[in-house]
């Protein structure tokens, strides 16, 4: 369905329109809402990682000079035991309640148990410790293999393992387990001339996006809720707070604020509920802000996991069979993205013979939420190191070995569909092609690695509306909230279509009033779903203005031809009129213009990157130092080259981040010992090269100019491929992540 | 409540006077007293950077002073850059090289790189990055931003 090649919009690089206002420190991100009468909200959460809730007694909070309101879970209405569609996954109602404010039992230190609202942040602070909360503290379980034995501690004690369908007998920490199977491994591996099986584990990661969770809520007396707010998707937000407060959704109003970073973990909301039942409570707008602290225990990271790979290939290089176990840490509540891990681990190569299980399990720990590919890069760090190992063993190229096992369309998965095309051998091939690969590597104690990675991509639904201005401009109304240049690329989207500079359209952000029901601004589906909404409603201008033009010129809209930005009839008399044109003479010729476009694309597009590392490894102290990167990636046609390299630069480096440094650090308690960005330390510009992200673009037919989605791919190759690199560089395999200094002495006999 | 301090400082080249809490830090008073919300709080602690100004010609975390030591001071903030119809090189060079994505780290990172130019106009790539390397992005990977201080350290040397 890709149209066109010789774009005049898409592919090149304006400026985005919200840039003014973000260098000047003039957007308004949530935080910086003000309103009238504002009263603060702080929240009281458990010190505890596991322990039951005997009492809580608010009354000295209560009388605090100062103090508004004060709740607690007994303030929830009722809910039933239901699982609801929340847009992006579903969950289940009780679930969601109770993480955002303890019932029975805080599962994690740092879980929510109640809020004060007050004249100002620091008299709210001050009353949260007059609230005296008994707790009867419970052996906390942390680590997925030990919450999977059958003595542990239970989080939940109706919780029962749903073993592919049926329930297990006993109560357990495992919430789920399946499994896919094709083939015969067992035979896949007799053919083999090689096997490698290895065991990975993976710590708890956070997304580290640089602003914390803000919202500010407004209850009227008439029962209209509404919410300034950071969020990935404000649609998103009404949904979950009208299902935990069983308010309808038509009285929830979500306003999007800017929003500072996300990468999946501003979907789920934790203090927005919050805001809404203090504001209920006093009759006033109350904004609640989560502290460092609170966002490192209290929101979602992603999983801490064991991964086991397991896979045979014969001398020539061809992959025989492949098994992966992958159990996933889902955090206090079901619902980690094993899921996603297990689709993803092998989906690069063809595997005729594979098994893959999975394993979603309870731990004292802030229920997980989506990072960037979630589940993608535990699976990949543990399958791209094997294959690793097998092409050193079999003596092969790396990359030679993914392009002989490169799955090709139409090949059917583990799990049961076809692969889709995508350009994975391209990716490969760009990499083989580009300078660094083939530069030398100086110095000692230096090494290179490669590794791929696959992420699927997802449609969902988007709206956009367009209204025509009189001097020849649009204004574009969308629901993705913004977190990367998406009105950019959403924009140029429907230039392009209207033969108008990507400068002639001024795009919105609306909140969930004013704009048709949009997904999240996540799953790499902002610019190419929502571009895709953009692309049908500027047709759907398109075929108003062409209707204008033969009504201008007297003549059937049928004889009126659009072709780069000009509206021409060439039956009776030749007459032409550019958009601006005819955008000036609406008044005479009917009114205003108004174009919709909606947009569930079925065909989202896998993407798939091919990652090139150098390290050099500190002998004496195990620090690894990243000495180059390049990263190829298919974007199937960048529609903003430069926020695509932005992607793949920012991925890789979160990916990077991942490989050496970020975890989170439990004591025997169960507590996080270092929620700070100190301690909990990402990645400075003082620890990185620049990194060349190299565009490969194969057009994904499921969009009219061929995007493929690209935020989430980039973070799945860099650990493993700089695991790959730090072997090459010291004959050490590293298994457990991060690959921090300590773990790589350890690796290396030194300590 | 304890009792407010008054304090008579600049702010941007203009006398600016306020009251605020003894406890209330700097970056506290410009967002919640003054409301000049371009210096973001993303860490309350000195860790990343979100909320620099320039306080006397340093470059300060504006979370770790207090609002009652701006007292007689000299303070630039992010909404004193710009011109009326001119922005700063610097907020230029951040825009042509795409070197923001959520924009959230991005009037830090302008006022740390401008602190740097102040005082050395040519820096190399590695005192670039070392100069920075207080203030965090979690968006960009940091590449065009770098590119971006090479850019207007170019255009403004």
């Amino acid at each position: 369905m890709a149209e066109k090649k010789d774009y005049k919009v898409v592919g090149t690089r304006p400026i985005r329109h919200d840039g003014v206002d973000k260098v000047t420190g003039r957007a308004l991100y949530g935080a910086d809402f003000q309103t009238v009468g504002l009263l603060h909200g702080k929240v009281l959460r458990s010190p505890h990682a596991h322990a039951r809730i005997k009492s809580i007694d608010t009354s000295r909070a209560e009388a605090h000079p100062g103090v508004r309101a004060v709740v607690t879970a007994k303030d929830f209405p009722a809910v039933e035991d239901k699982i609801a569609d929340l847009g992006e996954g579903a969950a289940n109602v009780k679930d969601l309640q109770d993480n955002v404010l303890a019932g029975d039992k805080a599962l994690y230190k740092g879980h929510q148990v109640a809020a004060v609202a007050a004249i100002d942040p620091h008299t709210a602070e001050e009353a949260l410790e007059l609230i005296d909360v008994e707790y009867e503290v419970l052996p906390p379980v942390i680590k997925v293999l030990d919450a999977m034995k059958e003595d542990a501690p239970l989080l939940h004690e109706d919780m029962h393992t749903d073993e592919m369908g049926e329930k297990s007998e006993k109560p357990s920490n495992i919430a789920a387990h399946f499994q896919h199977k094709q083939g015969d491994p067992e035979k896949g591996y007799a053919e083999a001339d090689v096997v490698v099986e290895q065991e990975y584990t993976t710590e708890t990661v956070h997304q580290g996006y640089i602003e914390p969770h803000n919202a500010t809520a407004l209850y009227n007396p008439d029962g209209q809720l509404t919410i300034w707010c950071s969020t990935q998707g404000a649609f998103a937000v009404r949904g979950q707070v009208s299902e935990i407060l069983q308010i309808p959704v038509s009285k929830v109003k979500v306003v999007p604020m800017e929003i500072g970073g996300g990468f999946g973990g501003k979907i789920n909301v934790y203090i927005k509920p919050i805001a809404a039942m203090l504001s209920m409570k006093t009759g006033k707008p109350v904004k609640v802000l989560m502290s460092r602290a609170d966002v490192f225990e209290g929101t979602g990271p992603t999983p801490g996991s064991y991964v086991r790979v397991k896979m045979g290939a014969t001398n020539d290089g061809r992959i025989t069979a492949a098994e992966a176990y992958l159990a996933f840490e889902a955090g206090a509540y079901p619902g980690s993205p094993v899921g996603a891990a297990a689709f993803c681990v092998f989906s690069p190569y063809k595997v005729e013979n594979g098994t893959v299980d999975g394993y979603d399990v309870v731990v004292n720990k802030p229920k997980t939420a989506a990072y960037r590919a979630p589940g993608a890069t535990n699976a990949a760090f543990a399958a791209e190191t094997v294959i690793d190992e097998i092409c050193e063993k079999i003596g092969m190229d790396p990359l030679e070995f993914r392009i002989l096992n490169s799955a090709t369309e139409g090949d059917i998965r583990i799990d049961g569909p076809p692969a889709p095309r995508v350009g994975f051998i391209e990716t490969v091939e760009a990499a083989k092609d580009h300078p660094h690969y083939s530069a030398p590597l100086e110095g000692e104690n230096v090494g290179r690695g490669v590794a791929s990675g696959y992420w699927p991509n997802f449609g969902m639904k988007s709206s956009v509306s367009i209204n025509v201005t009189a001097d020849g401009t649009i204004s574009l109304v969308e629901g993705s909230t913004d977190i990367g240049g998406t009105r950019a690329s959403i924009a140029m989207q429907a230039a392009e279509v209207l033969g108008i500079p990507a400068e002639s359209v001024t795009p919105t952000v609306a909140d969930t009033d004013s704009v048709g029901y949009t997904d999240v601004t996540g799953g790499s589906r902002t610019a190419f779903a929502t571009g895709y909404a953009a692309y049908e409603a500027a047709q759907d201008v398109k075929q108003q203005m062409i209707e204008r033009a033969a009504k201008l010129w007297e003549v059937d809209a049928g004889e009126v031809q659009f072709a780069d930005g000009v509206f021409s009839s060439v039956n009776g008399k030749e007459q032409e009129i550019d958009f601006k044109g005819l955008a000036e003479r609406l008044d005479e010729t009917g009114g205003p213009v108004v174009g919709r476009g909606t947009a569930d694309p079925s065909q989202p597009g896998p993407s798939i990157g091919l990652h090139v590392v150098d390290v050099e490894v500190d002998p004496d102290t195990g620090k690894i130092q990243i000495l180059r990167y390049t990263a190829t990636q298919d974007a199937g046609k960048a529609i903003h080259p430069s926020y695509v390299e932005g992607q793949i630069q920012g991925g890789a480096v979160q990916g990077i981040g991942w490989a050496l440094n970020e975890e989170y650090i439990y004591n025997e308690k169960g507590e996080m010992t270092n929620a700070s960005f100190l301690d909990y330390r990402i990645p400075t510009c003082l620890d990185l090269p620049m990194i060349d992200a190299v565009i490969v673009e194969v057009p994904n037919p499921g969009h009219p100019f061929g995007v493929r989605g690209v935020g989430e791919t980039p973070i799945i190759a860099p650990p493993a491929a700089i695991a790959n690199a730090v072997y090459r560089a010291t004959g050490v395999r590293l298994k457990e992540l991060p690959m921090s200094p300590g773990r790589v002495l350890k690796a290396m006999g030194k300590i | 409540m304890p009792k407010k301090v008054h304090v008579q400082t600049t702010i941007n080249g203009e006398a600016v006077e306020y009251l605020c809490e003894p406890r209330q830090s700097l970056l506290e008073v410009l967002r919640d007293v003054l409301h000049l919300t371009g210096a973001k709080e993303g860490c309350n602690n000195g860790n990343c950077g979100a909320c620099s100004v320039i306080l006397d010609g340093r470059l300060v975390n504006s979370c770790l002073v207090l609002g009652a030591e701006l007292e007689g001071k000299s303070l630039e903030t992010i909404e004193g850059l710009a011109e009326p119809e001119q922005l700063h090189p610097i907020q230029d060079a951040f825009l042509e090289n795409a070197a923001l994505q959520c924009g959230i780290c991005t009037p830090g990172f302008i006022m740390a790189a401008k602190a740097l130019l102040d005082q050395n106009p040519n820096p190399t790539e590695h005192e670039i990055r070392y100069w920075l390397a207080g203030n965090l992005c979690r968006c960009t990977g940091y590449d065009k931003i770098v590119r971006a201080v090479q850019d207007a350290a170019q255009t403004t040397s």
